[in-house]
């Protein structure tokens, strides 16, 4: 059952469009990541999502709700993070989470001890004086003690070191093992890479690639380093190959997805002492669409 | 060792002066501009000793000794006046000038980690301090020597060379001072606030002080450090002592300010920073609780500020008739009228300044919306299962209240001194309903800032021109004798103006639906919008 579903949103600022023809589609139980370089439209999208844009165009619906007019309701069930956290210097971090877990209606103390236990936040202290990344652990704290169905995350850990990322993703694993549907929109890649099921790249206010990991991952090539007891020969005939180099370790070279098949094949004839393969990054992803998309004059 | 400590600090100096290059001149030119112009303007207002001694008269009771200091009421020359009404009020805001100066470049440089950023390139410890206090010093200098000069240039018999130059001195030593109290405060506390705080309490402690010893026991008095301001006797016997005392009192909290900086790590105070709350009372849990919690402190002090702006006027009424007897400006800013007393014809005209007073602080409390939008926290709450219409209703409210409570606080300052001083009394009744007849027009200010806030979030500030217009049409309109359909444009302008002229009920009502419609609109247009 699809939980959020944003049908062909566009989004104008003036003569500025912000967001051309956007389609997302969540889930139940489900992670969607969301990325795209800055400006591309993540933030625009997400708060049209909360209701605070109003769409130009398109339908987006949360929980079978238009996400404008029914805000309220909707926001009952869900839990938002910013990117940016701007808190009330003179308020206390546990006030602050305090007040955002009641606004969000149910509350769960138990839960709220918990988190602020492992987040390693001091709540007795003043919100001017937190650290970009502890006021980022007041805002994850409130939505993660809630009780959400959905959970919109925009870039939540650009603040968080390595260990606190670490209790992030746990957050992320726990809810969803709930039941619990998020969207996550990061530059880190490795983290939705570890947290998502399907993914959706924005690009400019399009969305230009959507799909499983693995489905995103066959249109990619995959790199591999072979050392073989005869040298290699005929590679460069063979259909799907590229960037190849020689090194003292063996020879590398990227494969076509598709053609693996056929150049295992080929490459085993000359005696494998090593093979080593890498399937593709997120970021080999990310980087070839972009990169892709700057230089169309096809140096790939 | 001490040349280390302090490498840099010239060059730093002239960069703070490059940051405040506007900030300084400004304060310098509007304290200047205030004090030149008072004493030519009395000079208009009272020509003959005979009304300057009226004027003397009406300043003889405790109540305007505690606010304007005591002076030698015997020998009421202009620049005797000048000095009594003018130096103590003028060196107190010079001291704030001074507050916010230094904050501005040691503690709150500090917080926001721009002082940690100088610390790592080879300047001196101590270096940033003192550039800071230098620039300070510089500008109270400067303070003191135009004042001082542009008072004897105004060319008043009984304004002398010595006597303006100490008027400037003053005001400069002031300003010295409370730089000192400052630079301290900037070590002593761990956060630009408490700065700010610490020493603006210290400042009013010192007003307030020398206000009760100056009625009750004036020696008392010198220890509060402003009182030195009125013993110093500018344009009387010119006494030059308390200056000197105030100077060197500044350069004892310059040297502390300076041990303690030495002492004290980068980031940390002596004061310790109490922990706050763990968990957020019952009272803060909602949209309401947390936009009043956010207010809380500026809206006790506005309540504080209209209760004394009241007694101030009220304090003056006992005196009216000496007062204007002689005085033919304020004649025609008052509409004589046969049949009504004097206080009766003057109540309305303070009614108009004390209710636009009491019309800032709730259309600051509207605003306060569209300032916390500005700083993207209002999503927060709009994510949340909060309405928008929860949102700006919980604004409104608190500024509706807010409103009423500003009014009816100065009513009752207005009446509690008034009564004290008035023959015969005033009736509170009378007061208070003078006071209320300007409510329905504060609501549609703040309606109509509602309404900015809904259709035109980005013209939100255009309130306060219509603010300012109001009082500009209706308090000087006296004066200028503009036609009445410029007054009408302002919604003060259609209120009654109780007692003197007859009260008719139907204008508030239709001010009152005015409002409706005005803040109905607003609700409609802040659903409709994008928020920031």
């Amino acid at each position: 059952m699809s939980l959020l579903k944003v049908t062909n949103l566009t989004k104008k600022f003036g003569k500025f469009t912000a967001l051309d023809g956007v389609n997302l589609e969540l889930n139940a139980g489900e992670v969607l990541g969301f990325i795209g370089p800055n400006g591309a439209g993540k933030s625009t999208t997400i708060r049209v999502l909360l209701g605070i844009l109003k769409a130009t165009d398109g339908e987006v619906k949360i929980f079978s709700k238009d996400a404008w007019q029914d805000a309220v309701d909707i926001h009952k069930r869900v839990a938002y993070v910013p990117g940016d956290v701007n808190l009330w210097p003179n308020l206390t971090g546990g006030e602050v989470i305090d007040l955002f877990i009641k606004l969000n209606g149910a509350a769960n103390k138990a839960k709220r001890e918990e988190l602020i236990d492992k987040f390693d936040l001091d709540p007795s202290k003043k919100c001017r004086t937190y650290s970009k990344g502890n006021r980022q652990k007041v805002a994850l704290v409130a939505a993660f003690s809630s009780d959400a169905d959905l959970f919109i995350l925009d870039e939540p850990t650009s603040g968080l070191d390595p260990l606190m990322e670490k209790v992030f993703q746990e957050c992320v694993m726990d809810v969803k093992k709930q039941g619990k549907s998020v969207l996550l929109s990061s530059h880190i890649l490795s983290e939705v890479e570890k947290l998502c099921d399907r993914v959706s790249i924005i690009r400019q206010g399009k969305i230009i690639e959507s799909g499983t990991l693995s489905e995103l991952r066959h249109l990619t090539r995959t790199q591999m380093l072979v050392d073989t007891k005869l040298p290699i020969t005929g590679l460069n005939e063979l259909k799907g190959i590229h960037d190849i180099q020689e090194s003292k370790h063996g020879m590398t070279f990227q494969v076509d997805t598709t053609q693996m098949d056929d150049v295992i094949k080929h490459i085993s004839s000359f005696g494998i002492i090593r093979l080593e393969s890498a399937p593709p990054t997120l970021e080999d992803l990310f980087m070839r669409h972009y990169e892709g998309e700057k230089d169309t004059g096809g140096v790939r | 060792m001490a040349g280390n400590h302090l490498a840099k600090t010239a060059f730093l100096s002239k960069f703070i002066f490059r940051l405040d290059r506007l900030r300084i001149p400004l304060w310098v030119l509007s304290l200047t501009f205030f004090t030149i112009i008072v004493p030519s303007s009395f000079k208009g207002l009272y020509s003959s000793q005979q009304e300057r001694d009226a004027m003397a008269q009406t300043m003889a009771n405790p109540a305007m000794t505690a606010m304007t200091g005591p002076a030698d009421l015997s020998n009421y020359t202009i620049g005797v006046m000048t000095a009594h009404q003018m130096l103590l009020m003028t060196a107190a805001v010079t001291g704030l000038m001074s507050i916010l100066l230094v904050t501005r470049h040691t503690r709150a440089d500090e917080e926001d980690g721009r002082l940690e950023l100088l610390r790592s390139l080879p300047v001196g410890r101590l270096s940033y301090l003192n550039a800071s206090l230098f620039t300070v010093s510089a500008a109270c200098i400067g303070l003191a020597l135009i004042n001082g000069f542009g008072l004897y240039a105004l060319g008043i018999e009984s304004m002398d060379l010595e006597g303006s130059l100490l008027y400037g001195a003053a005001l400069g030593a002031s300003g010295l001072f409370f730089a000192g109290v400052t630079a301290v405060f900037a070590q002593a506390s761990d956060s630009s606030r408490g700065t700010i705080g610490y020493s603006i309490a210290v400042l009013l402690i010192s007003y307030l002080f020398r206000a009760i010893t100056d009625i009750s026991n004036e020696s008392l008095s010198w220890l509060s450090p402003l009182a030195w301001v009125t013993k110093a006797e500018v344009y009387d016997s010119n006494n030059w002592w308390p200056i000197v005392l105030m100077i060197a009192a500044a350069m004892v909290l310059f040297a502390a300010a300076n041990y303690l900086n030495a002492i004290r790590d980068l980031d940390r105070g002596f004061l310790p920073s109490r922990p706050g709350k763990q968990y957020a009372s019952r009272f803060l849990q909602s949209p309401i609780g947390l936009a009043l919690r956010l207010q809380r402190t500026g809206i006790i002090s506005w309540a504080i500020g209209m209760f004394v702006l009241g007694a101030s006027y009220g304090s003056v009424l006992g005196d009216l008739e000496s007062f204007f007897s002689d005085n033919e400006a304020m004649k025609q800013l008052l509409k004589p009228t046969e049949g009504v007393t004097l206080v009766e014809q003057f109540i309305p005209m303070l009614m108009i300044v004390i209710s636009l007073m009491a019309t800032i602080p709730p259309v600051m409390a509207m605003n306060k919306l569209r300032g916390e939008e500005k700083k993207e926290r209002i999503v927060y709450l709009l994510s949340r299962a909060v309405s928008r219409s929860k949102l700006l209703g919980s604004y409104f409210v608190i500024s509706v209240i807010n409103g009423f409570l500003m009014l009816s606080l100065a009513a009752l300052g207005l009446w509690s001194a008034g009564d004290a001083v008035v023959e015969g009394g005033l009736s509170f009744g009378m007061i208070f309903g003078a006071a209320l007849s300007y409510y329905p027009a504060m609501l549609v200010m703040i309606s109509m800032a509602v309404f900015l806030i809904g259709f035109l979030p980005k013209f939100t500030g255009f309130i306060w021109l219509y603010v300012l217009y109001s009082f500009i049409v209706l308090y000087l309109g006296g004066l200028f004798q503009f036609s009445d359909w410029i007054g009408s444009l302002s919604p003060f302008g259609h209120v009654p103006q109780a007692p003197i002229e007859e009260f008719s009920i139907i204008p508030l009502l239709l001010l009152c639906l005015a409002a409706g419609v005005l803040a109905a609109a607003g609700f409609i247009g802040f659903h409709r919008r994008d928020i920031e």
